[in-house]
């Protein structure tokens, strides 16, 4: 025979003060816990739609990331005549040699400077990367030092807004645009052309890596292994998506905190939902003694209390979720693998917030289950006894 | 009030199951708002080490990742107050299975015969110095790493180069010891200059300067000489060189606020809740106390006076918790030297039960007076 809910949820409600206070501590414990994994969910979401499946990134054997990669111009001058290339509208190969550097500018949230990727590409190059477009100014003239920023670096580095000029080597670079380059990391790079970008850094042969486009799905595998066989072309090959999902563990030390802090206040919460259950079963001698008087067996008991816990905590947990519901959309930066920063927006998804709830139903668990056997184990005669 | 405490050590001591249980969930919020506290203070307020404080770096002005020509090194030996400088040149490259990330560690190309000037910390047996200055190929290895890998001398470690086309073959000739800086793996950078003439760029230079004040004159005269230069240089403290990499990892003030803010909050409601069971649960005991004459500012400070004892009880138990901590962070991955040697300092200590003897006062005030305003008859005829 069960005992009714309704006796735990009056028993809630009755002691308001105490209700509440246990459950806030869990469901600040919860919202530790959820913020580090909606920063986390934010980052990987922003990755796993960054890249293009078509694309296919060369760089130099033993390179994994562009920034440590070199290639040089007459590699790519071989590469883009590989088959299995698309191509674009004027008929070459849908092929971009590019290169990758890092600027270190003040940025709202560090004023003693953040990196930045600054992507040099062709003409070939935007036109493959045709999810980007313009969000205001207007795209830089090839032979010019101009940029185009993407919106998050427009809005998080104050130097790199339209119409600022940035002194980069040797020329100062003017802002020229600003692009939307819908929920991918090209929101956090800035543009400019190739040529003049490696002229201004002395680097005229030796540039960073290509970006090539594969004729169609069935073509790009086939474009890697021809790419990595090739031994005089000496490069490593793999789609885009994969280079994007492979900086998936940028957020592992963000995960990894999360989870130590976490983890100690959730014990903590346990002890103090233990309390609160201790008391609770305390008060209720009386009442436990004529339960089981009434015919309840000891399971009952336990469960009714066990319950009473987890109620507790989902409370707790409900509220932690409603604690970080406004950090949906919140957008901050981190340092990549890539050695510059990307920045991205929380996502509190609803595998995130059931994380969350679960988290809560543990800490119930480890403070319920003594003071519930404490009171399955009570003599009735006792029980009744107890004033 | 000193007579009051036999009367609030047994009340403290009356439910021992709840005080061990509120004094352990206190102790372990406190030891990670202590643990912030100590990570705070040793990134932003602690004094920087001796040896460290006369140390800097200069980059390229654009970023760590662009060279500087290579004849800024003697450029900047010439400057006034400059003891020492040093190529300081991050290598890069592949270690055996680059995707394990174990095998990830730092690897810098520097001059053997300057490094144990200015890094003075370092510790070396003197034959294993000479053996390491006296061989181009020669490498040293901090003592984690070494144990890390099981890096024994004659050992011998290939990286395969990703910045610099080029496999570098070294052979272990010495194992350093250093706090700051266990996990690093040290070359001479001839090595690969000679492997590869016409790259003649390096991207950081280490300074010693001969004593504190110069330091900030080096730092204007090294800018200063190259700002008209084709690149441009931004010389900072070695300490200030740290944090910037430590700052790129994202906004690390705001998460340590935040963890402290949750914290805080939990120990308040933690602290606050024990308080008004044990009130409630004694109601009668206050009304007959009462009757007895003990005033209502007494039983105040009973009250405050138990939750502030079991707070301070927390606060020593988390002291303890949190030294535990700072050992797990220091053998945790070496990204700041800072953290490398984090402790609970005195000051840090005092300022955690601070806080917990404050945080107890504060939470339990609202219960310790509602029992001390409560009235006599009322609070005797409370059943509950």
């Amino acid at each position: 025979m069960k005992i009714p809910l309704a006796y735990n949820l009056r028993n809630l409600a009755v002691r308001k003060a105490t209700t509440l206070m246990t459950a806030l501590g869990i469901a600040l414990t919860v919202a530790v816990l959820l913020t580090t994994m909606a920063m986390v969910e934010g980052l990987n979401s922003l990755l796993r739609s960054s890249g293009n499946p078509l694309h296919v990134l060369v760089m130099r054997k033993g390179s994994s990331d562009e920034l440590s990669s070199n290639l040089n111009r007459q590699v790519f001058q071989d590469l883009k005549f590989k088959s299995g290339i698309a191509r674009g509208k004027g008929g070459d190969p849908l092929a971009s040699l590019e290169m990758v550097i890092v600027v270190n500018l003040p940025s709202v949230d560090n004023p003693d400077g953040s990196n930045v990727t600054f992507r040099g590409v062709s003409p070939a190059g935007l036109e493959m990367r045709d999810h980007i477009r313009l969000a205001s100014g207007r795209w830089f003239q090839p032979g010019r030092a101009e940029l185009v920023v993407g919106k998050y670096i427009a809005s998080r580095f104050p130097d790199a807004r339209l119409g600022k000029k940035i002194r980069l080597a040797r020329a100062d670079w003017e802002v020229v645009g600003v692009m939307d380059a819908a929920n991918s990391a090209a929101n956090s790079e800035v543009f400019a052309d190739v040529n003049q970008l490696s002229a201004d850094n002395n680097r005229t042969e030796v540039l960073s890596s290509a970006l090539i486009r594969a004729a169609d799905e069935a073509a790009a595998p086939a474009l890697i292994r021809d790419l990595e066989a090739d031994r005089r072309l000496n490069v490593t090959a793999l789609t885009e998506k994969e280079y994007y999902e492979l900086q998936m563990r940028s957020g592992d030390l963000f995960r990894y905190l999360g989870l130590f802090v976490s983890l100690i206040m959730a014990v903590g919460s346990a002890f103090a939902a233990m309390n609160t259950m201790y008391a609770a079963v305390a008060r209720r001698t009386r009442e436990i003694g004529a339960l089981r008087v009434l015919g309840f067996s000891r399971a009952s008991i336990l469960t009714s209390f066990l319950i009473e816990s987890l109620l507790l905590a989902s409370l707790g947990g409900l509220l932690g979720v409603l604690l970080v519901l406004p950090l949906n959309g919140f957008s901050t930066g981190i340092s990549t693998i890539t050695f510059s920063e990307v920045a991205f927006h929380f996502r509190v998804t609803p595998p995130v917030m059931a994380a969350g709830i679960l988290f809560a139903l543990v800490m119930g668990t480890m403070g319920g289950l003594l003071p519930a056997g404490n009171a399955a184990r009570k003599q009735i005669l006792t029980a009744l006894r107890d004033i | 009030m000193g007579r009051y405490f036999p009367l609030v050590w047994k009340n403290a001591s009356r439910n021992r199951r709840r005080s061990l249980l509120t004094i352990s969930s206190l102790a372990l919020s406190l030891c990670l708002l202590g643990l912030m506290m100590a990570i705070y203070h040793a990134l932003y307020l602690s004094e920087t080490d001796p040896a460290q404080a006369l140390r800097l770096f200069t980059r390229n002005r654009v970023s760590i990742t662009l060279p500087m020509p290579a004849f800024y090194l003697q450029r900047i030996l010439a400057v006034g107050g400059v003891k020492q400088a040093m190529e300081f040149q991050w290598f890069g490259g592949a270690y055996k299975d680059a995707r394990d990330p174990k095998n990830f560690f730092a690897r810098f190309g520097i001059d053997p015969n300057k490094i144990f000037t200015l890094y003075a910390e370092m510790r070396m047996p003197e034959d294993q110095k000479k053996a390491f200055q006296s061989e181009r190929t020669a490498c040293i290895v901090g003592r984690r790493l070494a144990e890390k890998h099981n890096f024994r001398l004659g050992d011998r470690i290939t990286l395969q180069g990703n910045i610099y086309p080029m496999a570098l073959e070294l052979v272990v000739r010495g194992i350093y010891d250093n706090e700051l800086d266990p996990e690093s793996l040290y070359f001479h950078w001839e090595y690969v200059r000679q492997a590869m003439p016409g790259r003649d760029q390096l991207s950081a230079i280490s300074i010693l300067a001969d004593s504190p004040d110069s330091v900030p004159r080096i730092i204007h005269a090294v800018d200063e000489q190259f700002r008209n230069a084709t690149v441009q240089t931004r010389t900072e403290t070695e300490r200030a060189f740290g944090l910037s990499f430590l700052h790129m990892m994202g906004n690390v003030k705001l998460i340590l606020f935040s963890i402290c803010a949750a914290v805080t909050f939990t120990i308040m409601l933690v602290s606050a809740n024990t308080m008004a069971m044990s009130v409630r649960e004694r109601v009668r005991e206050i009304g007959i106390l009462k009757t007895l004459g003990f005033r209502p500012s007494a039983i105040l400070g009973i009250i405050l006076s138990e939750a502030m004892l079991i707070a301070l009880m927390g606060g020593i138990a988390s002291y303890f918790l949190a030294r535990a901590l700072c050992g797990v962070i220091r053998s945790g991955p070496a990204f700041s030297s800072e953290l490398m040697t984090l402790t609970i300092r005195p000051q840090v200590a005092l300022v955690m039960q601070l806080a917990a003897v404050m945080i107890a006062f504060v939470s339990s005030f609202v219960p310790a007076w509602s029992a001390a305003r409560i009235n006599i008859l009322e609070a005797l005829r409370r059943t509950d």
